[in-house]
């Protein structure tokens, strides 16, 4: 069987590993890397629960293949904290009560995250649809909503470079 | 005194399980890796009905990797290939002559990881002579319909008759009454869809010859329990694990054939197996909730005052009765159909009937077949409403059970615990603005266009239950919580229910902070791990809060008073002169003499009086007198698209009464899941078969769960009517939502289109079936 | 549910990539934004023996334009598309398409490419591509071709490309004067396929009448479907409600729908003229702000 070496930065960390060429993005972070923290809700691009960000861009790492993501850069929810200190969004949604079961919430995290690389300040509106592609069944999406708005505010409010990310754009 | 604050009932406390969900750092089955662990997938039946004339295996067993095949043949010299559900029906865990419907399992295969094995399921070869399927319930009640299960006795498809109520008053007042309104209502097949899937890790070790399975359960003691009956291993053995949930609404609750297999395959393999299922499998296989096909009529007065209902219901339940209700109670609370109504009689007839499709009959975030009862009265009182031109606001408050009457006793024998109704819908109907709403709609209506307003003020039944009426398998539904005061005064509680996301590891904790007066902080909650925590019954039906949580109040209060004891050995007066109060034990008269909890849990382990036993702890299995019954008034607004079909939900008010709060910002979170849990099936979801029996909504691409853009954002608001009996007045929120918003939905739908005649229309309301009701109106654009 | 086995090629020059494609013949598939493919490789629709992952080609995600066209690369992400200033001033009506494809995670690998050569009648840019008569430009082993966009959809999840053949580019002639487009979708969620779709684009002479219409519908045939009578009853009128609604009205004829879980055919014609009608009114007010 085929196996192709690959190298993956996740989260700032190199990792050199060999795999099929069919496994999936999502398969490597989770049983290779064990990196559990990214789930699998669906099996047809729909659900957003394996969001991650690749090379800065929020994709569903469900529909990636691995070996794609080769010499890339991917952050994932576990590289959200840097010193000991959450990311805002993580902060958001904890203090909004942005998580019910928490199985959608890291994939939901990550898309956050990258919509306010690139949105200080979203609507309500904009945040709907930013989130669009992420299926949340406990929370009903309004204290998502509350959870990135309190990002957004202290984003605006903290020193920029002080919550960039490694990985982004 | 402490000073860190206590923290106890009706604070917003943030949860003390997010710092793990947040860091991804939650384990959920899925995440438990061991080492050795083999892969378990399945085969799965392409037909709803045939004949299995040949299992095939070798394909499978000569690819590399691939370790076993488990056929029934082989589970059924184990004596394993049914196994009962929860219902006293039985079910197979894989076929060994037949399959009864499309998806189901019809063998395993075991690999060294989830490639292999995947590429193994589709190496099996199996023959199949298909079979005629019985699709619809109705055509299965016929003579000569296909027999779905020739395995028992009763050579047909009709599994119980159930009854409730006063059939012969109820008739009566039928054959007098000066109006009598009727209507057929199809609640369909949903799926509750958690975003995690089920599966297990099973472990057998033989060393210590323990089975350890970590398992997506909503009731693992039930479960290991069931596991001990069908397999004869002892229960101290089986050590069930439901660690993280991602979700379960009722899904969770059944005993799935994969967890029997792969713990049958654990133990022939003496390896560690992990089974989880792909989420077409979960769409297409897990149980289903609803499929209820209802003809309900009220009997009233020509000035809208109802004085009767009358119910039959045909309930598809699939190939095998595998729902969890309580035994007997075959249909649920169904009979809790005449909602918050005062009424002379009532009488409800459901008949369970089996059909070629995957079991059904399990919640869907509700209590057991509420959302079908809501649904019918909701619907029907409006639909009487229309008949008699009157205001839907109108009718409700003349036929409200008034607050006076509390406890009331039902026409088909339940106990309304406590409730006002009118302060509650007249709170909503002044927040949203009803008039000035109806004014605009006369506007609008006017200009052609059309929008709705739709009530739906509900009465939810919770909280099982007394054990002298509810038991599952004959396990009474009580439940349990122990507590144990450590020296330093933090504590660790354990309870029988399981969280899937409500925040029991925060609430509980509240509970305990309140009664024992130790910050919230400083207590531990523990729950999932049947080696450690106390059994119970587990978490569905919003019985959390309504039985675990008095047991947990309970046990607490047990705490409290051996505590009183000590702390007057500390005072050196009688405990007949400690009073409990701001969270101290004071003497009474000289409130500055006191002990607080933290100094007598010390002395609970370094100075305690003579004659008592040293420590601190409790075990409460509480058995509730009643059920609660948590009620509220939703008003919701809509807006159709004539060029479409679509609805837009423009406004939601869902004013919530679930009793005293113990955190508002879980029980806020509570209402906007279920609210969204409750548009779901009104607008979007249904499962839908083709004519073989096949499933046409088997992935997220046509079962719709509704994003962020399809969900209104929700209003909440409250009022607090406590339940009489339990110990905080607690009622349990998790579910009203679910069954509350339908009717609102639809409710408003149809008013939008009720001046052209349109009575009814059955859920979910898609585009193409409004937008051909409208073009049968002569609307559609 | 996961993908067959596979070999991974990844070219690195739009010449090893055909070559490549010429090497494996119809055993192998082209991965550009893969949010198609990879789901249907899961359900094991698609198994191809080879992967040739065109991902690394450079000069394929460039969106400019030059001698009166607008040249889009095959490999530009739908969210690229979307946020283009470019496409978002001068061609509205394509970041109306891009916008409302999938959702927002999959559109930022999706591609413009990928959306048309997959030949999927549910697809949203074939339809926006035929209303503005678009061009798809080809590469092979004997060199480019052009290809309009009328001649390039064949049959469902067919197209004009031949097996070693890689969509490069996609050319739209610049908008004239008084000129506008709209396209509107009606899905039953986001993520969900069009129930209907209508791309139209109408551009204005000096007297205000209708001097080049274009009409695109989505999901109602077997292949993606330009409404020629629609426009042609369009052509030298003063554009009006009446008279979108009698072109929105010869679209929904020449829509030939299948009935599933989107509706009956009926009502996929009703909304395939509803969308029209919409895109119509939304391209003549864009064409009047022109």
């Amino acid at each position: 069987m085929e196996r192709v070496p690959i190298q993956l930065t996740v989260n700032g960390q190199s990792y050199q590993v060999e795999v099929e060429p069919r496994m999936l993005l999502v398969h490597c972070i989770r049983d290779v890397l064990n990196l559990t923290g990214t789930h699998i809700g669906c099996d047809t691009t729909s659900c957003g629960a394996c969001t991650v960000l690749w090379n800065g861009r929020p994709v569903k790492s469900c529909t990636v293949f691995a070996v794609q993501a080769d010499g890339g850069e991917i952050l994932t929810v576990e590289g959200l904290e840097r010193d000991g200190q959450l990311h805002p969004v993580q902060e958001g949604f904890w203090e909004e009560h942005g998580l019910q079961c928490g199985f959608c919430t890291p994939g939901m995290m990550m898309t956050a995250v990258a919509l306010l690389q690139e949105n200080a300040d979203p609507s309500e509106e904009e945040i709907r649809k930013a989130i669009s592609g992420n299926l949340c069944r406990c929370t009903g999406y309004v204290n998502i909503v509350k959870a990135i708005q309190y990002a957004a505010r202290k984003m605006r409010e903290t020193v920029p470079a002080a919550v960039g990310i490694a990985g982004g754009e | 005194m402490t000073t860190t604050p206590i923290r106890g009932l009706g604070h917003p406390v943030k949860r003390k399980e997010d710092p793990r969900f947040i860091r991804g750092k939650g384990t959920y089955v899925d995440d438990v890796k061991l080492p050795g662990m083999l892969y378990l997938d399945i085969v799965r039946s392409p037909y709803a009905h045939a004949r299995i004339k040949r299992i095939d295996t070798s394909k499978a067993l000569a690819m590399p990797g691939v370790v076993d095949v488990i056929t029934g043949a082989e589970l059924e010299k184990a004596g394993l290939a049914w196994m009962p559900t929860l219902m006293s029906d039985r079910q197979m865990v894989l076929p060994t002559e037949r399959v009864v419907y499309y998806a189901q399992e019809v063998a395993a295969v075991v690999a060294t990881d989830r490639y292999t094995a995947a590429d193994a399921v589709l190496a099996v070869e199996v023959e199949y002579e298909p079979l005629t399927p019985v699709l619809d319930p109705f055509k299965a009640l016929e003579p000569g319909a296909p027999l779905v299960r020739p395995d028992r006795e009763q050579k047909t498809n009709h599994i119980w008759h159930w009854e409730a109520g006063d059939k012969e008053k109820t008739d009566r007042i039928f054959q007098e009454a000066e109006v009598v309104v009727s209507q057929d209502l199809y609640i369909p097949r949903i799926h509750v869809c958690s975003i995690e899937t089920c599966g297990c890790v099973v472990n057998y070790d033989r060393a210590i010859d323990k089975l350890t399975i970590w398992m997506t359960s909503q009731a693992p003691h039930a479960h290991r329990t069931v596991f001990s009956l069908v397999s004869g291993i002892p229960e101290h053995k089986i050590r069930i694990i439901s660690p993280d949930i991602g979700g379960g609404f009722g899904g969770k609750v059944p005993v799935y054939p994969g967890y029997v297999i792969a713990t049958y395959a654990a133990l022939k393999l003496g390896k560690p197996i992990k089974w989880i299922e792909d989420r077409s499998e979960n769409l297409q296989a897990d149980s289903f909730a609803r499929d209820y096909h209802i003809h309900a009529e009220l009997a009233a007065t020509r000035d809208g005052k109802i004085r009767a209902m009358r119910v039959h219901t045909v309930a598809d339940h699939g190939a095998f009765d595998a729902a969890a209700n309580p035994s007997k109670f075959p249909a649920g609370l169904f009979s809790v159909c005449t909602g918050s109504y005062d009424m002379e009689a009532a009488h409800v007839a459901v008949d369970g009937v089996y059909t070629n499709k995957p079991p059904g009959g399990v919640a869907y975030r509700c209590s057991f077949r509420v959302t079908e009862a809501v649904h019918t009265i909701e619907r029907m009182v409006d639909v009487l409403a229309d008949e008699l031109g009157m205001d839907p606001a109108e009718i409700r408050f003349k036929n409200f059970i008034r607050p006076e009457q509390f406890p009331y006793k039902s026409p088909t024998g339940w106990e309304y615990d406590s409730g006002n109704y009118p302060a509650t819908l007249q709170k909503a109907l002044d927040a949203i603005g009803y008039q000035e709403l109806r004014r605009e709609q006369a506007e609008r209506r006017a200009r052609g266009e059309l929008m709705g307003i739709g009530i739906s003020t509900f009465t939810e039944i919770v909280g099982a239950g007394p054990s002298h009426t509810f038991d599952i398998l004959g396990i009474k539904m009580f439940d349990s919580a122990e507590i144990r005061v450590h020296p330093t005064g933090s504590a660790i509680v354990r309870i029988g229910v399981q969280t899937q996301g409500q925040g029991h590891e925060t609430t509980f904790a509240q509970i305990v902070a309140e009664e024992l007066g130790l910050p919230v902080e400083n207590i531990l909650v523990e729950h999932g791990d049947t080696d450690t925590a106390p059994y119970g019954l587990g978490t569905y039906a919003s019985r959390s809060t309504p039985v675990a949580g008095a047991a947990t109040a309970v046990a607490a209060r047990k705490i409290r008073e051996k505590a009183r004891l000590i702390a007057a050995h500390l005072l050196e007066v009688s405990p007949d002169d400690l009073e409990w109060r701001d969270y101290a034990f004071r003497v009474k008269g000289s409130p500055d003499r006191f002990k607080t909890m933290q100094e007598i849990a010390f002395a609970a382990y370094t100075n305690f009086p003579l004659g008592l036993e040293g420590g601190l702890e409790a075990v409460c299995y509480y058995d509730p007198p009643n059920m609660t019954f948590p009620f509220g008034a939703y008003v919701c607004v809509v807006d159709i698209d004539r060029g479409t079909g679509q609805v837009k939900v423009r406004e939601f008010l869902a004013v919530d009464d679930c009793g005293t709060i113990i955190n508002p910002m879980i029980v806020e979170g509570q209402i906007h899941g279920g609210l969204t849990m409750g548009l779901a099936p009104a607008l979007f979801e249904e499962i839908v078969y083709d004519d073989n029996g096949t499933m046409l909504t088997g992935t997220f691409m046509d079962y719709l769960l509704p994003t962020a853009v399809e969900t209104p954002h929700w209003k909440t608001d409250k009022t607090v009517t406590p339940s009489p009996h339990h110990p905080l007045g607690a009622k349990g929120v998790g579910e009203s939502p679910t069954i509350g918003a339908p009717p609102a939905i639809v409710n408003a739908v149809v008013d939008a289109l009720s001046h052209l005649g349109v009575r009814h229309i059955d859920i979910p309301i898609t585009p193409a079936k409004l937008y051909q009701l409208l073009v049968e109106k002569g609307v559609a654009e | 549910m996961i993908p067959g086995p596979f070999s991974y090629r990844r070219a690195t020059s739009i010449e090893e990539a055909i070559a490549l494609l010429q090497q494996y013949g119809g055993d192998a598939k082209v991965l550009s934004g893969g949010q198609s493919l990879i789901p249907m490789m899961k359900f094991r629709l698609a198994e191809p023996a080879v992967i040739v992952d065109i991902n690394r080609v450079p000069g394929l995600d460039t969106i400019e334009e030059r001698n009166g066209l607008l040249s889009i690369g095959g490999l530009v992400r739908e969210t690229t598309l979307e946020r283009s200033p470019l496409i978002r001033q001068r061609y509205p009506i394509i970041a109306d398409t891009a916008e409302v494809i999938a959702d927002p995670l999959v559109r930022n690998l999706a591609t413009v490419g990928g959306n048309l050569a997959h030949g999927d009648p549910a697809n949203d840019h074939p339809a926006t591509m035929l209303a503005l008569r678009a061009e798809v430009v080809a590469r092979g082993p004997s060199g480019e071709r052009v290809i309009s966009i009328d001649d390039f959809f064949v049959d469902t999840f067919t197209t004009a490309l031949a097996p070693d053949e890689i969509l490069t580019e996609i050319r739209v002639p610049a908008p004239p004067p008084r000129s506008g487009g709209a396209y509107m979708k009606f899905e039953r969620k986001v993520g969900d396929y069009a129930v209907a779709a209508a791309a139209a684009f109408l551009a204005l002479d000096e007297a205000r009448k209708i001097v080049r219409a274009g009409i695109g519908l989505t999901n109602v045939s077997y292949k993606p479907l330009r409404a020629e009578a629609a426009e042609n009853a369009l052509l030298g009128q003063a554009p009006s409600d009446e008279l979108f609604r009698a072109a929105a009205e010869l679209a929904a004829q020449a829509a030939d729908p299948t009935s599933d879980l989107r509706g009956p055919a009926e009502y996929k014609r009703a909304v395939a003229r509803t969308m029209t009608f919409r895109a119509l009114q939304k391209a003549l007010s864009r064409a009047q702000a022109a």
